[in-house]
């Protein structure tokens, strides 16, 4: 349970030396309360305090970090069950899945699709970022190992699916360069799948007929030694995982259960065999649900776009606006000679004028001015988005040189500025555009006419 | 050692709101998060709606499905009709588009008897959804409220601009159910259900719209304003945040780039009718997941998924 900053202060030297950079050791112990400062700070904490304070003022949940290079991700870390409440740290991430138990063709299938998705959207990249290799009871062996080799080629992180031990250790001598994932610890066989995954150095998954027995294993795990794991919610019904993924996380975060205090992994490529769509709808409600790792049958582009752009926003810091980088997006197959239109940086903002933008029809050349990410109106009352901030990004961004076209749409709520920005950009023939996003395809083709 | 839940059953439920007369339906009642049945049983399921716009019959060529799925409907009332036999529908939503007085600016005369032709068509209860102009849509929910007098449907929705004579027409003269439409803000959303108390409509008659996003398009704000909603009903036993959540999928969904852009400017993306349906799933799923009580979808395969996840999750 949480310690109060009294508690750790009682355990402290009580000198006030200030060596830990705190004025006391009153204000220190408050701030490793809150998780502000680490209690290695004060170099005069025996070891048995230190042993006793750690654990009580370590993070419910612990932040897991597998694969290695460039494949290295962050799992864990959430401090809270609700963005609102502060933020979400570490965003769920996609595997897609091969198989021993699959026929050649649909493993290659998915192999070649791998590469083809791989784009960006508002600076952050977007792809699948791990590769589940499953061995399925009773297939051949040697076709398992063909495929970890393959999958290790494939520059992704790993996630070994594989419940027996001497395979297991097969397949780690094959990948273990990348750091995989090791899934398939069960009450049976965790003794073995623990010494293999510490042999290795890899994070090790967990799973259990139901929560007791998963409660069980990991409890006996960390008594091993062993806090580098991942909880596989299970693949008994969508049900049940879904239920086990939420209280495996609200046992962590609210109710201080530290044995639960790990990221997830959910198989929803075994919990909608078959059905791409159906896929897709599970893998948007463990976004908000406390998926971790999301393993599918595969990753279309029908299936990315949506997930990705949610993810996306549902990991977005609520203190920061999410930001587009400021510049010329021509729409519409807009050249030199098509109209500007100019607003802010603001993500949301950017997202729903485009879009209006594009359904108009009309070619115009889209100015995304730099507005610290905030929306028009507030941009405006923060004095980020003003005649001289237009006149700026005109100059910096070459627009006069780039484009040939005078005519300048402002966003109808900073009409205001019409007057001043055609002092500063003389030349300019400035139009005020409607007030709201929605009003736009009308204005633009009522101009046209 | 065993594993302990600790479950969240709160003292406050969600409203319930019953919507049909012939053919009826319950909306809310729970007590727990959206799905958490582990903490205790959910007694309505969410429900889905299918969209219905007053514009016609005509279904694009980009959608060969929807296309099929309506194929020999030459009326928008065959339409209604038809969609009522979606596998996983529970209601119609009859979106009156047409009346905008910036688009077809059909007369308010032709949009009630459409509302009635409907009405009585189908053999599920009804949402009226109108057309975004306020003043527009405050004459034609006054007058829709009067002519379906017991049918008991909800126009959706009122704003703050036109809830007085939304709600004094539905709300009170009237007997129908009352949409409240906020611009995704849980203080806009209680202050429109505080205003429309106060005027006299029965709390138990209003289901709050609390504004939508596609998945990709600012979601975060949508996905956090259900959760607070959720949240300060349940545990803080806020009696102006009880009222059920309806959130529309399908004008969100079908109208963001990722749906609209044609096969041939983005070949890579495959098939546009694929893409909206996905674009469609993934966002209902995660208003489900955040707690609405009800979606309003547009394509039977959405229809198909998104029942199918639901039934499975209850």
């Amino acid at each position: 349970m949480a310690l109060k900053g009294l508690d750790i202060f009682k355990l402290t030297p009580k000198t006030n030396c200030k060596d830990c950079g705190s004025p006391t050791c009153m204000a220190f112990a408050m701030k490793v309360a809150q998780g502000a400062v680490p209690l290695e700070k004060c170099p005069h904490l025996s070891d048995e305090v230190k042993a006793q304070l750690s654990e009580a003022t370590a993070p419910p949940m612990k932040t897991i970090k597998v694969g290695a290079g460039n494949n290295e991700h962050t799992l864990g870390g959430e401090t809270v069950l609700f963005r609102h409440e502060k933020t979400l740290v570490s965003k769920n991430l996609y595997a897609v899945k091969v198989s021993s138990g699959m026929d050649d063709a649909a493993n290659e299938a998915v192999f070649a699709a791998i590469p083809g998705l791989d784009y960006e959207r508002i600076g952050e990249r977007m792809y699948v970022e791990f590769i589940y290799v499953d061995y399925a009871a009773g297939s051949d062996k040697g076709k398992y190992l063909e495929l970890v080799k393959k999958a290790a080629s494939m520059d992704r992180a790993l996630v070994l699916n594989c419940a027996d031990p001497a395979v297991a250790k097969e397949a780690l001598e094959i990948a273990k360069e990348g750091k995989p994932i090791l899934n398939g610890a069960t009450a049976a066989n965790c003794d073995e799948m623990n010494a293999l995954a510490k042999e290795y150095g890899v994070t090790l998954g967990v799973s259990g007929a139901d929560l007791n027995e998963l409660h069980d294993t990991v409890a006996k795990l960390e008594a091993a030694g062993n806090k580098n794991l991942i909880l596989d919610v299970g693949t008994a019904s969508i049900k049940e995982a879904f239920g086990n993924a939420v209280q495996i996380r609200r046992a962590s975060v609210k109710d201080g259960d530290r044995t639960f205090g790990y990221p997830s992994l959910v198989n929803i490529a075994e919990l909608a065999p078959g059905d791409d769509t159906l896929q897709a709808a599970l893998a948007a409600m463990f976004t908000l649900k406390y998926g971790s790792i999301l393993v599918m049958s595969g990753m279309s582009y029908a299936q990315a776009l949506p997930l990705y752009g949610l993810r996306q926003n549902i990991y977005t810091d609520p203190q920061k606006p999410m930001k587009v980088e400021p510049g010329i997006y021509p729409v519409n197959g807009a050249d030199e000679n098509a109209i500007c239109a100019l607003t802010v940086d603001f993500a949301l903002t950017y997202f729903v004028v485009s879009g209006e933008l594009e359904r108009s029809g009309v070619p115009v050349n889209f100015l995304i001015t730099d507005a610290g990410g905030y929306s028009v109106l507030t941009a405006w009352a923060a004095g980020k988005l003003s005649a001289s901030s237009i006149a700026k990004f005109f100059q910096e961004k070459d627009i006069e040189g780039k484009i040939k076209n005078r005519t300048l749409l402002i966003p109808g709520k900073v009409a205001v500025l019409k007057g001043e920005i055609e002092e500063k950009l003389p030349g300019w023939n400035i139009v005020v555009a409607p007030n709201e996003a929605i009003q736009i395809v009308k204005f633009l083709k009522d101009m046209n006419k | 050692m065993p594993f302990k839940n600790k479950p969240q059953v709160f003292g406050a439920a969600i409203n319930t709101v019953e919507l049909g007369s012939d053919y009826k339906m319950t909306l809310g009642g729970e007590n727990v998060l959206p799905f958490y049945t582990f903490d205790g049983p959910i007694a309505n399921a969410p429900k889905i709606g299918v969209e219905i716009s007053d514009l016609g019959t005509e279904v694009e060529d980009a959608f060969p499905i929807l296309k099929e799925f309506y194929a020999g409907a030459s009326t928008v009332v065959e339409m209604a009709k038809k969609a009522c036999t979606m596998p996983g529908a529970d209601f119609i939503c009859l979106k009156l588009e047409g009346a905008d007085p910036n688009g077809e600016n059909k007369s308010v005369e032709e949009c009630v008897q459409l509302a009635k032709d409907v009405c009585d068509a189908i053999d599920k209860p009804l949402v009226i959804a109108g057309c975004k102009n306020v003043d527009k849509d405050a004459e034609l929910f006054t007058k829709i409220a009067e002519a379906l007098q017991g049918k008991n449907v909800l126009l959706y929705s009122a704003k703050e601009e036109n809830y007085k004579s939304v709600g004094a027409a539905a709300g009170l003269a009237y007997g129908q159910k009352v949409g409240a439409e906020s611009a995704v803000d849980i203080n806009l959303a209680k202050q429109l259900n505080v205003l429309l108390t106060q005027l006299g409509v029965n709390a138990g008659a209003i289901v709050m719209n609390i504004g939508s996003a596609a998945a990709g398009y600012g979601f975060e704000y949508v996905a956090s304003t259900i959760d607070r909603v959720k949240l300060a009903a349940l545990s803080q036993n806020d009696a102006q945040l009880q009222m059920p959540i309806m959130t529309n999928i399908a004008s969100e969904a079908w109208s963001v780039k990722e749906a609209v852009m044609p096969e041939a400017d983005a070949p890579e993306w495959g098939s546009q009718e694929t893409r909206g349906i996905d674009m469609e799933v993934v966002t209902a799923s995660a208003c489900l997941a955040a707690g609405s009580d009800a979606v309003i979808l547009k394509h039977p395969v959405s229809v198909e998924k998104i029942s199918a996840l639901i039934n499975a999750l209850m």
